[in-house]
């Protein structure tokens, strides 16, 4: 990979770009949308989806808070089966520990299943460096990597490349790899996915050393599980001598009986079916079948910062299935490059920002790339509240206050830049506490209200915000005060009810609520 | 920083995360699994195969049915429509699965575990069975019993064909199916061909693994027809 997502613009700049890309967002549009429908009736085969779902998160919660102990318990597995385990704190270590791996082996080539993880730690190009060529073989990746590209979907790395776009990209890009794309190829599906068949089987045959990540790690028995659809990642997983998985810590789950609950979500979830076409299922080696050296990299990075946040933490269940990315409104039009990191759309607003923290401008900006509607949370397999985290990881921006930051408890400051919001909402805060004054406020602007602007023209920094946005139109009377006339009844005629009558009870709470 | 004292580091870190609310082994009762161990009826072996052969097939894998004595003669048409010369059978495989496909002169590629990968690519065909299949998902597990042999015998050649015994290597769900399972095998779960979505969304089917899978469900009910 030489695509890098360092130093990119903060997420308002990246989507102002992208979302006046016409190709991109038909691309987007026309593939979120097809597999949106085909996830709904995928999960409505399951009359027990919402059990499955509660004990998913059930499962993924307990493990996080026995965390220790599971991996603990994984690398004795691992081990007395006969693979090696190692801890990697951050991405930089993890990188050079596979790098190690790799030139201990005496090749100068892997062959790659896709992985977050190493698409997290950036692998390729520390691998580049010690001069070790990585081929990505799937197939969305391969057109990632042949395209000088960034992934921009977690399924789906290339989602945002229509079928002509890849027929060009083989064509131009095959032959400087490996075997060149067939004469004559057009942009056929079936036709590009046998020019990716051609093209890497070359070098399954040839590989001795691979490189994965995993979708779950079972800690009692130290099995490994990759799920995919392609055939890709059993070639990798079976065919060379030396296997190194990167996974990161949050993988594990307790028992080889709680795979019945992730097997049942995730396909469905993802690829909206009723399995994916090769679980690959692996514990330690196998004399004579496999590989015969097998090292698993356990990768924190900045997971144990996000476990030590008890809001944030629920990000750490995610099993990476992308359902939440399909059905965002702003993914589907920003595009997955303006997260400006491995995982894009809305579990990245929440996880980028907790794996990085929120000093950069991208990532202090990652957690308002939502417009809150919640239709990730709807989805999500592991009933990961997403909103829930925007929230209050837009307060940790704003307010700033006490984070981890590589194990180690510090406070940081507000974010800059958002003074105008903290000075708004301290102004709410203190109205909303004043009903009287409220109400006083909201009947004056009532009748002041033909003189109300079509748009807030705030000074400075405050226009980015009002620039963007006209103003609700002000309604002729308040709502409490329609409320405290009409009780809801839309028929009721003005002045009809007994005002003396109304008016009691509500004065009577307000001046027992107010200090 | 080594990798030894990252392990005390990485644990160290997550246990100061969780200060106060975990750690260590989990105690109390474990979650709840309240959710349902099947989505189908399982007292009725002839629906689930019925069940079975409906999702294979909707994945585009190629379903055919037989009793005992029909199989050779089935496997020996299924090759020759291919056009195979050679096919690789795990040794645990019986001979007679194979009797009529060698008598019309198709080869069994003799000691399969000594073949390179290379060589395994030049092989036509790949016949095996299975540990078991989950009807609900239209899934065939295979776990390295001597019937089904090294996992890179049914992921190379292009053609499998995959024997699952009625009734008893059906299970009706996921959560049926792990019991059964050792772990300690290496597995590989078939759910069709293999198939990819990387383009569009849409799937398609045949990339790396054998983009023809052929499924004979044997015994169980008489065949129709």
């Amino acid at each position: 990979m030489s695509g890098t997502f360092l130093g990119m613009p903060a997420f308002p700049r990246a989507a102002a770009e992208s979302t006046g890309d016409a190709r991109l967002r038909a691309n987007l549009r026309h593939a979120t949308r097809t597999i949106r429908d085909k996830r709904a009736r995928a999960v409505a085969e399951l009359p027990d989806w919402q059990r499955l779902r509660a004990a998913g998160a059930a499962v993924k919660d307990r493990t996080l808070r026995h965390l220790d102990h599971y991996l603990e318990q994984l690398e004795r597995a691992v081990t007395e089966a006969g693979g090696t385990v190692h801890w990697a704190a951050d991405a930089a270590e993890a990188n050079r520990i596979v790098t190690g791996l790799v030139l201990a082996t005496g090749e100068r080539e892997a062959v790659k299943v896709k992985s977050m993880a190493t698409q997290e730690t950036g692998l390729n190009a520390a691998l580049e460096k010690a001069g070790i060529r990585a081929y990505e073989t799937d197939l969305a990746e391969l057109i990632v990597q042949l395209g000088d590209d960034l992934p921009s979907h977690i399924l789906v790395p290339a989602i945002h490349r229509n079928r002509g776009e890849i027929r060009d990209i083989f064509r131009e890009r095959m032959g400087q790899w490996g075997r060149p794309a067939p004469d004559g190829l057009t942009d056929r599906p079936a036709e590009l996915a046998e020019a990716a068949r051609l093209h890497l089987r070359e070098k399954f045959l040839r590989a001795r050393v691979a490189i994965s990540g995993a979708n779950f790690m079972v800690a009692e028995t130290g099995t490994l599980v990759v799920v995919e659809s392609e055939g890709n990642g059993r070639m990798c997983l079976t065919l060379p001598e030396t296997l190194i998985s990167v996974v990161g810590i949050e993988k594990v789950v307790p028992t080889w009986q709680d795979l019945e609950i992730f097997l049942q979500l995730l396909p469905r979830s993802s690829t909206a079916e009723r399995m994916n076409p090769y679980t690959s299922m692996w514990t330690g080696t196998t004399d004579g079948d496999g590989p015969r050296d097998f090292h698993l990299v356990l990768l924190d990075n900045g997971r144990t910062d996000a476990l030590a946040d008890a809001v944030g933490r629920q990000a750490l269940r995610c099993i990476r299935c992308s359902a939440c990315l399909n059905v965002c409104p702003v993914y589907e039009r920003a595009g997955g490059h303006a997260y400006g990191s491995a995982y894009p759309g809305p579990i990245g607003a929440i996880l980028t920002p907790q794996l990085r923290g929120v000093t950069s401008p991208l990532d202090a900006s990652l957690p308002y790339a939502s417009s809150l509607c919640g239709a990730c949370y709807d989805v999500c397999p592991v009933a990961i509240n997403i909103p829930e985290v925007l929230v209050h990881l837009r307060e940790r921006v704003v307010e700033g206050g006490e984070v981890t930051v590589r194990g180690t408890r510090t406070r940081i400051r507000p974010a800059r830049g958002h003074a105008a919001e903290r000075a708004a909402m301290r102004a709410a805060g203190w109205a909303f506490g004043h009903p009287r004054l409220l109400r006083a406020g909201q009947r004056l602007a009532g009748r002041a209200r033909r003189l109300q602007p079509r748009r807030l023209p705030l000074p400075g920094p405050g226009r980015a915000w009002s620039a963007t946005r006209d103003l609700p139109p002000l309604p002729a009377e308040p709502f409490r005060d329609w409320w405290q006339r009409t009780r809801g009844d839309r028929q009721a005629p003005e002045g009809r009810a007994d005002r003396a009558d109304r008016a009691g009870p509500e004065e009577e709470r307000e001046r027992g609520e107010s200090p | 920083m080594t990798g030894a004292d990252s392990r005390s580091v990485v644990l160290a870190r997550i246990r100061r995360a969780l200060h106060g609310e975990g750690g260590g082994p989990p105690e109390g009762p474990a979650p709840a699994r309240d959710y349902l161990p099947a989505h189908t009826a399982e007292d009725d072996p002839a629906a689930l195969a019925d069940l079975l052969a409906e999702n294979l097939a909707d994945y585009r894998a190629l379903v055919h049915r037989c009793t005992a004595d029909g199989l050779p003669g089935l496997v020996a048409r299924l090759l020759t429509a291919r056009g195979a010369r050679t096919v690789l059978a795990p040794p645990g495989v019986p001979g007679d699965w194979l009797a009529a496909a060698t008598a019309a002169g198709i080869t069994r590629v003799p000691a399969p575990g000594a073949l390179t990968a290379r060589e395994l690519d030049a092989v036509d065909s790949v016949l095996t069975g299975c540990a078991l299949a989950i009807a609900e998902t239209g899934t065939l597990v295979l776990d390295g019993s001597p019937d089904q042999g090294l996992r890179r015998f049914t992921l190379v050649p292009d053609h499998h064909i995959c024997v699952v015994r009625l009734p008893e290597q059906v299970v009706a769900s996921v959560p049926r199916a792990l019991p059964r399972l050792d772990p300690a095998r290496p597995q590989t779960w078939i759910s069709g061909p293999s198939a990819t979505s990387d383009i569009e969304l849409d799937r398609v089917e045949g990339v790396h693994g054998p983009r023809t899978l052929e499924v004979v469900l044997l015994g169980g009910a008489a065949p129709p027809g």
